[in-house]
């Protein structure tokens, strides 16, 4: 349980450093330096960073939005098409994130996995 | 086992990184697009106005101020400095809009968008637009170093912008669509201007009407095309005195017009792309100055095509609207004039078979054979390998058409002449009006002018106004160009220009008000040929008699012109066909409809169904009118609004009228005004049940679409305007009043302007559509003229661009 926790903020922390020098995809490099150095059981491997990425993405996008009183988010949500709701663009920026990370973070468990037993 | 996992983990987390890392389609690549970090959630802002940013190349301090409205009060300390910070800022808040103009201008879209613009593509290039902005930097280069100078000012200051970026300053249409800001070049200025040229003097018939030459014999040709209508009320008063023009028309030669049938034409611009300007003397207003007042029709876009600053040295102050890619103030005025611009619609494209030997090397001239010339336009297109087409140049100019594009003619084409191939230096004429301080520095500046030809409207502090149709025109023989020319035969070239001062002007004419409204620009007294395919005949009329209708004119009165929403063409034709239409086989519905329109004062304003019934009416009689011009294998356009009516009214039982499809019976104009009619009404009725209603908001609801085919999430619709087009408010439906200006001639002047969009670029700000709804409702925003540096109440922030060493 201890390591669900210690991996949640760590994944959060290492993405977010890691955003000023990569792109996008630095929360995969993120979820998976986690998933090697702090090992996580069964479904928590992915749900896991899954959840950080989630909030992290999640909540960065609505602090920038609110802000701005959502003007762009209500037009990107007529776009994508989310009936302009800027808020499920929010949830839906968090679940690809997550999504993104949960996986990288299973690639890294195999990793960890090989090196462990190989 | 665990190999397996392994790498069936490895291809997931790869597969997943390469979804969201690509455009898919329409798709933007989506982890790209929506991180938080360098996506779009970075545009999620309004723009900084305040701070210190250091500008390679700026030889001194210019400080910027910031309105409430995001317009920019420049001010610099010399004319190289001036035109950096324009371009500057014109990046700053239209990077995305000023660089995707010169991509469609020079037919680059298929690297953005993908193939299904190359057809779009093939035709931009094959028109000649990359062709003519060489021409014209070529023309800089050798005759005025000093503004192309400026040119190259203006592309250091966008440059400078461009490289401080990061990709999470990116535009959002540059995520959309994934792909990034190239540098800035003189050359996308000199397009730019091109992409102008075409809007507004790149529309001809001469192929469409060769081909009604050719079916319908010269009498009918003429009745449905006649150079001049019954009326005419030109931009140059009908009183003027010609007589010292020395220089002769072009003599006409033994010319036939060649009949080819002619399949299909390239686009055209927009038909309706016109402007309203005018200006009144000081005895004509109410305060005793003179008042002027400009207002262009163009596509109602967002990004707006109108970008408004003040543009100041220590010696000048202009102030008004700007295209992005041009220096200086297009629409606008300074301490002394103000000046403004409608389109001088005048044929300036002409059409020229040329026969080829047979490697199509040579073509046939005056009995010899003469060099073709080679331009090879190598397409790049997203995704694909690049589409090279080679173009064939005569001395006439492209050879559009041939074996390649739109024709099937082995050994032959159409060469298109076009005076926006000439070059020319047409950027100067705006850079010195911003200068000029009177009428003679006015006429000096507008020498330059070639294209598109404009009608130039001005007024001054000192009490002067007056009106130029400027642009360079060929003199040419009568009737020279209307239809596809022999170009082998060297009678059929273009012979010489009219000389410049000899274009048609007016100064403090004795009416007091001079105006323009893309009619007809003289009547038949001036001595040169004046063709063109359609002159508007209400929105001028409408103006004049308003001018004409009472002593003295406010800035009260010029607002409610800008917004006079009177249906002219309606007031000329609905009373006839109210009257001309047998009303006893029409039911309950129908006769309520029909007392509906006859209720109506022709004006088109929201709350009306009148103006519904009416386009509806008018809209099913024009078609019924001219199913002649109906074919599939042939390119032709139908005749315009004013002779339609004019045919109707005096010859309802001339051949036209009747229905083609009907053999076995013979239709007069009565009868189609009941057909048409009943028939509109089963549209309207469709209208209601799908909207409600049919009243005139609803039935136009007037948009403004983003420049990438009005993508909806960054567009604004149903806006609440009335008008039209041939109405003075010619707000259609995604067409209208770009800018509407009102300028008093005080010392110094005091002005009103507004434009449907806002100063920013970025959807995500609220300056990007904020001004919409004032200007819809009739409002304007006051102009606040800086006399000096020095900030006043209006300012509320100042962004200071300093040298960078």
């Amino acid at each position: 349980m201890k390591n669900n926790i210690y991996n949640f903020f760590a994944t959060i922390i290492i993405a977010f450093v890691l955003s000023f020098v990569l792109p996008w995809w630095s929360i995969m490099t993120a979820a998976l330096a986690t998933s090697l150095f702090i090992p996580l059981k069964k479904a928590a491997v992915f749900f896991v960073p899954f959840l950080a990425i989630l909030v992290f993405w999640g909540i960065y996008s609505f602090i920038l939005s609110s802000a701005n009183d959502y003007t762009l988010a209500k037009r990107i949500a007529v776009l994508l098409p989310l009936g302009g709701n800027p808020f499920i663009l929010m949830l839906i920026t968090g679940i690809l994130g997550g999504l993104t990370a949960g996986i990288a973070a299973i690639f890294g468990k195999q990793i960890a996995l090989m090196s462990k037993k190989g | 086992m665990k190999y397996a996992k392994l790498i069936i983990s490895f291809v997931l987390t790869i597969t997943v990184f390469f979804i969201l890392n690509t455009k898919l389609g329409s798709i933007p690549p989506i982890g790209k697009f929506l991180n938080p970090y360098s996506g779009i959630w970075q545009n999620e802002k309004t723009e900084t106005t305040s701070g210190d940013i250091s500008i390679p190349g700026l030889k001194d301090k210019v400080t910027v101020h910031y309105d409430d409205q995001l317009i920019p009060y420049v001010f610099a300390q010399n004319e190289s400095d001036l035109y950096k910070a324009q371009g500057y800022l014109t990046a700053k808040h239209r990077l995305w809009q000023l660089e995707f103009q010169t991509f469609a201008a020079s037919g680059r879209l298929s690297e953005i968008i993908g193939e299904k613009a190359l057809d779009y593509d093939r035709t931009e290039r094959r028109r000649g637009m990359g062709y003519g902005a060489d021409q014209a930097i070529a023309y800089m280069k050798e005759h005025d170093k000093e503004t192309l100078g400026y040119i190259q000012d203006y592309a250091d200051g966008v440059n400078a912008y461009i490289k401080q970026l990061k990709p999470e300053d990116y535009p959002v249409e540059y995520k959309l669509l994934d792909y990034k800001p190239e540098a800035w070049t003189p050359k996308k200025t000199a397009l730019l201007l091109m992409y102008m040229t075409k809007m507004l003097a790149g529309y001809d018939d001469d192929l469409e009407y060769t081909n009604t030459l050719r079916l319908l014999g010269k009498d009918n040709f003429e009745l449905l095309f006649p150079d001049f209508f019954d009326i005419t009320d030109p931009v140059i008063p009908k009183e003027t005195d010609w007589s010292f023009i020395d220089v002769a028309q072009t003599p006409l030669p033994n010319s036939q017009a060649v009949l080819d049938t002619i399949t299909e034409t390239i686009s055209k611009p927009h038909p309706d792309n016109g402007s309203n300007n005018w200006a009144i003397s000081g005895t004509k207003s109410a305060t005793g100055n003179p008042i002027l007042a400009n207002d262009p029709h163009l596509g109602l876009n967002l990004p707006s095509i109108w970008f408004v600053m003040q543009l100041s040295t220590p010696k000048h102050n202009a102030f008004g609207a700007t295209i992005p890619g041009a220096l200086s103030v297009i629409s606008g005025f300074n301490q002394y004039i103000a000046w403004g611009e409608t389109n001088a619609t005048r044929d300036v494209i002409d059409w020229y078979k040329v026969e080829f030997n047979k490697d199509r090397t040579k073509y046939k001239y005056d009995g010899q054979w003469k060099d073709v010339s080679i331009r090879v336009e190598d397409i790049k297109i997203k995704g694909k390998e690049n589409y090279k087409d080679t173009v064939l140049y005569t001395h006439h100019g492209p050879v559009v058409y041939d074996k390649n594009f739109k024709s099937d003619m082995e050994l032959a084409g159409y060469a298109m002449k076009w005076i926006g191939h000439e070059g020319g230096n047409n950027q100067k004429t705006f850079i010195e009006l911003n200068k000029a301080k009177n009428y003679d520095e006015y006429v000096q500046a507008l020498q330059y002018w070639n294209a598109p030809a404009q009608n130039f409207v001005f007024a001054s502090t000192e009490g002067d106004i007056a009106l130029w149709i400027q642009g360079k025109f060929p003199n040419k023989w009568e009737g020279q160009g209307k239809f596809l020319m022999d170009g082998s035969n060297p009678e059929n070239d273009w012979q010489s220009y009219i000389p410049q001062q000899f274009n048609a002007h007016t100064k403090n004419p004795d009416r007091g008000f001079v105006s323009s409204a893309n009619q007809h620009p003289v009547d038949e007294n001036y001595p040169f040929y004046v063709f063109n395919d359609g002159y508007e005949t209400y929105r001028n009329r409408v103006i004049n008699d308003y001018f004409n209708s009472k002593e003295k004119f406010s800035v009260e009165d010029f607002k409610n012109l800008h917004n006079n929403n009177y249906n002219l063409k309606a007031a000329e034709i609905v009373p006839y066909m109210l009257e001309h239409m047998d009303t006893s086989p029409l039911d309950e519905e129908e006769m309520s409809i029909y007392n509906e329109i006859k209720a109506w004062k022709f004006n088109n304003d929201i709350d009306e169904v009148g103006p519904s019934i009416f386009r509806q009416w008018y809209g099913k009689l024009y078609i019924l009118v001219w199913d002649e011009f109906v074919s599939e294998d042939t390119a032709l356009s139908s005749p315009f609004t004013y002779q339609t009516i004019y045919l109707l009214k005096n010859h309802g039982e001339h051949k036209f009228m009747d229905i083609v499809k009907t053999e076995d019976k013979v239709e007069t104009a009565k009868d189609l005004i009941l057909i048409a009619f009943r028939s509109a009404v089963s549209k309207l009725i469709e209208i209601r049940e799908e909207k409600g209603n049919y009243k005139w908001a609803n039935y136009k609801a007037t948009y403004a679409g983003h420049l990438l085919q009005a993508l909806p999430a960054f567009s604004r619709f149903d806006i609440p305007i009335g008008g039209d087009r041939n109405i003075v408010n010619a707000t259609s439906e995604n067409h209208g009043p770009s800018w509407r200006m009102i300028v008093e001639m005080s010392s110094p002047p005091t002005a009103l302007g507004i434009y449907p969009g806002g100063q920013s670029g970025n959807p995500g700000s609220k300056y990007y559509d904020n001004l919409i709804d004032d200007w819809a409702e009739g409002k304007y925003l006051q102009l606040n003229f800086l006399q000096s540096s020095q900030a006043t109440d209006a300012i509320i922030s100042t962004l200071t661009l300093t040298p960078k060493n």
